[in-house]
């Protein structure tokens, strides 16, 4: 291992073997500055939902800029939604697991808010326009039991407000034609004025959630 | 003695409630406990089924498939969360019930996966189910419909 000392400066004359061998040390720690450089990218990179380019992009409009149809035939966009903090998650409604299991967990935690429950809404983005039409949104949301505001779109509204909440989400087909979908499936929480406060993770704790859901109707 | 009798008939009590809500079947040394589906929407045509599968045999065994008349096809999946994204996957090769151990289909990981539903799964319903094991063969059991928040209010299992 050689050690790359900052203070050596490349011979400029005399001593060919030293220069040589010290031109050697840098392009070494050239290197491995090139190769920990690309590590960190390709370490950042993958990351393109959740958190950290939740956080990275609060500023400059995360989540606004949308206009989608909801299970009623109404229009919804971020302005519409503002007034109000919301949550809002993305799915479709032939998910046959982490998308009723989040529902029924946001559902939960508003019951628990009690009489704050009602200060903020729960917002169901459908990334499956092909099978999710209003009537089916608006038939599947009925089964949690509480109010949902179901979203749908074409195909050019559905890649806007995916792209606004920097949301993954990718068809992969499945044996007889068919396809399932993979897709982020963080929670956003938004204030009361559409910006972005924070993410609720799949395996996040009742407790903790309860606690972000409590803060977020707080918030002025 | 009066006071350990009493615990007794409240645990023998709450055995039989436990057994009669779990509803468990049994094929040679495999038993399968609660098999449970989320009730489904009208226009929903796929569903998903849990359940515990023992093994109480020296050997491992294999779930390999399932088959149902509900749908038009039944698979075995699984459920994985890479980077926050949530993706789905046929299981091909089948599942191992481990010798003396279990397999849990849950939630967030495991499930069975009925796709192209000939009617929606309706809250209460008891439905037919066939698992299709290595070694104990055939386990016919019934799949009881539960509401779509079961197992996972709370965030965590309530069976």
């Amino acid at each position: 291992m050689t050690i790359i000392d900052p203070n050596a400066k490349p011979d400029a004359e005399g001593q060919p073997g030293t220069t040589i061998g010290k031109t050697h040390r840098w392009i070494f720690g050239l290197v491995a500055l090139l190769l920990l450089a690309v590590g960190a990218l390709i370490i950042v990179q993958p990351n393109i939902s959740g958190d950290k380019a939740a956080q990275k992009d609060a500023t400059s409009g995360f989540g606004s800029g949308f206009t989608m149809t909801d299970q009623n035939g109404h229009t919804v966009t971020d302005q519409t939604l503002s007034g109000k903090p919301y949550a809002i998650f993305f799915g479709f409604t032939r998910c046959p697991d982490v998308c009723p299991t989040t529902l029924s967990h946001m559902a939960q935690l508003r019951k628990q808010l009690g009489a704050d429950g009602s200060k903020m809404n729960i917002v169901f983005v459908s990334v499956d326009p092909k099978y999710d039409t209003k009537e089916s949104i608006r038939d599947y949301l009925t089964l949690f039991n509480t109010p949902i505001i179901g979203l749908t779109g074409t195909d050019e509204q559905i890649a806007r407000i995916v792209k606004a909440f920097g949301v993954y989400y990718q068809k992969v087909p499945v044996d007889g034609g068919d396809y399932t979908i993979d897709h982020t499936a963080s929670i956003f929480l938004m204030d009361r004025h559409g910006k972005f406060v924070t993410t609720i993770d799949h395996q996040e704790t009742q407790e903790s959630a309860l606690g972000k859901m409590r803060d977020l109707i707080g918030r002025s | 003695m009066k006071h350990q009798f009493l615990a007794l008939i409240i645990s023998a009590t709450a055995l039989i409630t436990h057994a009669a809500h779990a509803h468990d079947y049994k094929q040679g040394a495999i038993s399968i406990a609660h098999p449970w589906a989320r009730q489904t929407a009208p226009s929903q045509k796929v569903g998903g089924s849990f359940m515990t599968i023992s093994n109480s045999a020296k050997s491992g065994d294999k779930l390999l498939s399932a088959t149902s008349s509900i749908a038009e096809k039944v698979e075995i999946h699984t459920m994985t969360m890479e980077n926050g994204v949530m993706k789905m996957r046929p299981v091909s090769g089948g599942l191992d019930v481990p010798a003396g151990g279990r397999l849990e289909l849950k939630p967030g990981s495991y499930h069975i996966m009925f796709i192209g539903l000939k009617a929606p799964l309706k809250l209460g319903e008891m439905l037919p189910l066939t698992l299709h094991f290595q070694h104990a063969g055939k386990a016919q059991v019934k799949i009881k419909v539960e509401p779509i928040n079961y197992g996972s209010e709370g965030g965590h299992d309530h069976h």
